[in-house]
């Protein structure tokens, strides 16, 4: 038996989600006294061996450049074959895009109990119970599996990933894998941004900033953070910047370690896109503005004013640290 | 052209999140029920747009719920379906809610099936995927952008950091998001025509329940917002930085 770690890839690269289930499902084939293993689809650069770290003692790999990209078909029938190869019984999958479009499909095909979203570890004394998240981030329901096979996709950003001396050791897989019926005919990567889903923090900005020609100050201090940049509905809405950044319950839903709101009032629709950040921090100049309630910290004032110190104040700070 | 649309019955947004029977059950009083949003203004109006341009188009709605779904799926119809399908069963088990789903689209064998990204009251984004699975087709997940040209459809979708445009040839599963289509407001004529549009309720089959809901939880309080004063942004820094070990 086994638990099966199913991993992102894309441009022939291990995804940074990948890193977080590894670790995940190895915690939870720790607490079933069972092996954690992982599979790798498609063509990747990688040094596959050093995701022992993790905890797994083996990866699989499926070295097929069909699989590159996502078809959640082929890969479902792929999946199956190394489900019952490792015997697995609990296959993880990061809630991520691919896990969305994919994980569903597993749990269909081997009739498996299936959680998506999960938040946590599971509870495994009687049974196998596992939270997770529910109405966008307001509320957890514990969730019951009743089935031999668990489909799980873990909520990014929900477990600490956990690092150990082991390495594993690589099973090239030769299987057969159909022709793919989804023709990809163009990737248009964003360059030269965070991805918002995967970052470690977020600068996101509200109709606070009256204007996309003030948006500067909110750059400057994503660009010294390192950290993505996002923005409330009414901003994408107006189109003061790309609805890719739109954040909320009706676009992105982010959960980075540090979210950074600029003139954003914090509408519960907002909330529900960003309340798994672990940190908060509200600038508005309304005191009343309901975000301060969600928040960890806050600056009631002009951000106009208070962005650029804060910008310099870090700077400062990484200044220091480089010297 | 026959499309199927799923919906589901969810708590309007600005809801208030709250449980009752020891947890274990959603409390729905004074709660306001609405379409989905995903469903209503991204699948449903998608399917409406071709359906514009193709009048020969059939549109048909499905949902999996009780009696208490009856005036969402009304809506849904007002907005422009052409007929509804009822599976007269509660369950939160995505599996079996996808089953019931595909039983009815092997019986008509639709060219599209369109779902919303995910429900926001589960937020499981399952649906979609286990029907295309259950009925062996293509599925597409997370479509900002749909385009018909005859049996070929090119499909935008969201990736981390980027999206891809790919071809499919229909028969599809597809779920939508922000992007594909507009949201719109049901009309007059359309509220009236939805009332001799036909609401077929159609009973469950048997179908285990993969999953259950042992009892829900609400967050843990935030301890509260540290508010810090407008003239000490460095001592916001040093708490971030110190305390919070933000960056």
């Amino acid at each position: 038996m086994s638990v099966l770690i199913v991993l992102d890839q894309s441009d022939n690269q291990i995804k940074k989600s990948a890193f977080e289930i590894l670790s995940y499902g190895s915690q939870i084939a720790a607490q079933m006294g069972i092996s954690a293993e992982a599979l790798v689809m498609g063509t990747v650069h990688d040094d596959l061996a050093a995701l022992g770290k993790y905890g797994v003692t083996k990866v699989h790999q499926v070295n097929n450049e069909t699989l590159n990209h996502v078809d959640g078909q082929l890969y479902a029938k792929t999946i199956e074959a190394v489900v019952s190869l490792t015997s697995a019984t609990v296959i993880v999958f990061s809630q991520t895009h691919t896990g969305k479009s994919v994980a569903s499909r597993v749990a269909a095909r081997l009739k498996a109990g299936f959680v998506a979203g999960a938040a946590g570890l599971p509870n495994t004394d009687n049974g196998f119970i596992i939270r997770k998240t529910v109405f966008s981030g307001k509320a957890f329901a514990n969730i019951s599996i009743h089935t031999t096979i668990k489909v799980i996709a873990l909520n990014p950003n929900s477990v600490t990933t956990l690092l150990t001396n082991g390495t594993a050791t690589v099973n090239q897989l030769n299987l057969t894998v159909d022709s793919s019926k989804i023709k990809i005919t163009a990737v248009n990567k964003i360059t030269g941004e965070i991805p918002l889903t995967e970052a470690d923090i977020v600068v996101s900005g509200g109709r606070g900033l009256k204007g996309p020609e003030n948006w500067g100050v909110l750059l400057d201090l994503a660009k010294v953070l390192g950290a993505a940049t996002a923005c409330s509905r009414p901003v994408g809405d107006a189109h003061w910047r790309p609805h890719h950044e739109h954040v909320g319950q009706t676009g992105v839903q982010v959960a980075p370690n540090l979210y950074i709101a600029l003139g954003i009032s914090g509408a519960i629709q907002h909330l529900a896109g960003v309340n798994r950040s672990k940190i908060m921090v509200v600038i508005n100049k309304d005191p009343e503005a309901p975000f301060f309630k969600a928040a960890d910290y806050g600056i009631v004032g002009d951000l106009f004013e208070i962005v650029p110190q804060m910008t310099a104040e870090i700077k400062k700070l990484k200044g220091e640290k480089s010297i | 052209m026959k499309i199927l649309v799923c919906v589901s019955k969810t708590p309007d947004t600005t809801s208030k999140i709250a449980f009752k029977n020891a947890n274990t059950q959603f409390d729905d009083a004074g709660v306001q029920w609405i379409i989905n949003p995903y469903d209503e203004w991204f699948a449903l109006v998608r399917a409406i747009e071709i359906k514009e341009k193709d009048p020969g188009t059939i549109i048909h709605l499905v949902t999996v719920g009780a009696a208490d779904c009856d005036p969402i799926i009304r809506k849904a119809l007002a907005l422009g379906g052409d007929e509804a399908f009822r599976i007269n069963a509660d369950s939160n088990d995505s599996y079996y809610i996808a089953a019931q789903i595909a039983e009815l689209a092997k019986q008509n064998q639709y060219d599209l099936i369109f779902t919303g990204k995910e429900a926001i009251d589960y937020n499981s984004a399952a649906i979609g995927g286990m029907i295309a699975e259950l009925v062996d087709l293509p599925y597409i997940s997370l479509a900002t952008q749909f385009e018909l040209n005859a049996n070929t459809a090119t499909i935008t979708r969201e990736l981390e950091g980027g999206e891809e445009i790919a071809e499919v040839v229909l028969p599809l599963v597809v779920s939508c998001q922000k992007g594909i289509a507009e949201q719109r407001i049901p009309n007059m004529r359309g509220i009236m025509a939805a009332r001799t549009k036909p609401l077929n309720i159609l009973e469950p089959i048997a179908i285990d329940t993969l999953t259950s809901i042992v009892n829900f939880e609400l967050p843990a309080p935030k301890a509260g917002c540290k508010m810090v004063a407008a003239d000490n942004v460095p001592e916001l820094i040093r708490l971030l930085h110190e305390e919070a070990k933000a960056f």
